[in-house]
């Protein structure tokens, strides 16, 4: 299995690379296009900011390679978020592989950002969770994806919005897998033996 | 619905793992990897390493264990102290921690919050308070390099206007020791926490006198902050994870289950 961790040049690389290490694989982290292509798996990661990473796509011409790839990608986070249409923070468009709108969470008087463990409700279309489980996922973020017809799991914290999204081949997790215990060691061990996406 | 977290804390000297009574006398506990590990497997939430040395000393300190653990655990962890500027804590995020806390630092330079967080993200940036109830007074006082009795003293701020500042400067999680309770196990302080709470919109964890489960229900459900620290019931097995869970689950308290290895 060749598996790379698009270099985005955030700070989250080494839990990432450390989680398939230890599902016995060696990801490659890099920012080659020709090696993501060539790639049977891509992981799309990142904290920080959404104006940052998208800054540092396009420096590195990533933006529309990554746009056209058709192997399964996995966005974990704020890659997620870099998958929609456009983020409110910072006012950027994203990749828009999958129509959606990250914007600021609305959450009352509930503390931001969201950070810790919650539990998701995968729909009957999520190839990656069982709609039996409502496993807990570690969460840290204050912009989310609402949910629409892209959502496969959904989560709540003030209004619900989505933990997970899918268009085609591309998959986003607003969660941490690499950080969710076993629960999130599964899902990465499903998205590597995924065969359709 | 999301969890309130159990949170070990591994108080890290010469790297190892110590823990003293009223941030003295450290005794050492053990070695880091193998607790690390074994908080994951028995369903802590999420652990801080707190390096208790470096802020004092004002030396830079082998943090090479914290790669050894990011290869090690698969929850989220936390890597404090003597982190002073942008460079550090990029070294530290790079080795897999997931976020860095930043204490006596801070009372220092207050723009290095801002500057922590412009550059990695308020997810990544927490603050620890080392908060002194002062009996004569009748104030709580922030003070600072605690790691170190010769060298801890009363900073300027009172407690509820460093919190204040300090969410304002963009930090992502506040993390309020109250000194007075630290490793003696008498409780949390609740009502402290409770009035923090009350104006403070980022999560806050509580720290400091943990020595019973009633504690973690009591300042769970009135305080109602968003984690609770502990070190010495966990070190010393005074308190079982799986019973402490247990418990606040059946007390109506949103918890993790602990996985199945």
């Amino acid at each position: 299995m060749k598996l790379v961790i698009v270099d985005t040049e955030c700070a989250n690389l080494t839990s990432v690379r450390f989680a398939f290490e230890r599902l016995g694989i060696e990801p490659v982290i890099t920012d080659d296009i020709a090696e993501i292509q060539a790639a049977e798996r891509v992981i799309l990661p990142g904290v920080g900011t959404a104006a940052a990473a998208m800054r540092n796509l396009q420096r590195k011409q990533l933006v529309q390679p990554l746009r056209e790839l058709t192997q399964p990608v996995l966005g974990i986070c704020l890659g997620m978020q870099l998958m929609t249409s456009h983020s409110e923070e910072g006012d950027v468009d994203c990749l828009g592989v999958i129509p959606a709108q990250t914007k600021r969470m609305q959450v009352g008087e509930l503390p931001l950002p969201h950070m810790g463990w919650n539990t998701i409700e995968p729909g009957n279309d999520n190839p990656l969770v069982n709609n039996d489980e409502s496993p807990f996922c570690y969460f840290v973020h204050s912009y989310a994806v609402a949910e629409d017809e892209f959502t496969i799991a959904r989560c709540r914290y003030g209004d619900s919005f989505a933990a997970m999204i899918k268009k085609d081949n591309f998959i986003g997790a607003q969660f941490h897998p690499e950080r969710s215990g076993a629960a999130g060691r599964a899902i990465l061990k499903r998205f590597l033996e995924s065969g359709t996406c | 619905m999301l969890a309130k977290r159990i949170i070990p804390c591994l108080d890290v000297r010469d790297g190892q793992v110590v823990k003293g009574v009223k941030f003295r006398n450290h005794e050492i506990i053990g070695d880091i990897q193998p607790l690390a590990r074994r908080y994951a497997e028995i369903g802590a939430d999420e652990l801080v390493f707190y390096d208790i040395t470096a802020s004092a000393d004002g030396r830079t300190v082998d943090k090479s264990w914290v790669e050894r653990v990011a290869r090690e655990i698969d929850i989220p962890f936390t890597v404090a102290g003597g982190i002073k500027s942008i460079e550090h804590a990029q070294t530290l995020l790079s080795m897999g921690a997931d976020k860095i806390s930043i204490n006596s630092p801070a009372l220092m330079n207050p723009d290095l919050i801002n500057e922590l967080v412009d550059e990695f993200g308020q997810q990544c940036v927490v603050i620890g308070v080392d908060s002194f109830y002062n009996e004569q007074s009748g104030e709580y006082e922030v003070h600072q390099f605690t790691g170190d009795e010769t060298k801890s003293r009363r900073s300027a701020w009172q407690t509820k206007d460093w919190v204040n500042e300090v969410v304002q400067r963009g930090a992502g999680e506040i993390v309020l020791n109250c000194m007075n309770q630290d490793g003696v196990r008498q409780g949390y302080d609740v009502e402290q926490l409770a009035a923090i709470r009350a104006h403070c919109n980022v999560p806050l964890i509580a720290s400091g006198g943990a020595g019973s489960i009633a504690h973690f229900v009591d300042v769970f459900k009135q305080a109602n902050v968003d984690g609770a620290l502990a070190a010495s019931v966990f070190h010393k097995n005074i308190i079982a994870m799986a019973d402490l869970k247990q418990t606040l689950s059946d007390k109506g308290i949103a918890i993790r289950p602990i996985e199945s290895f």
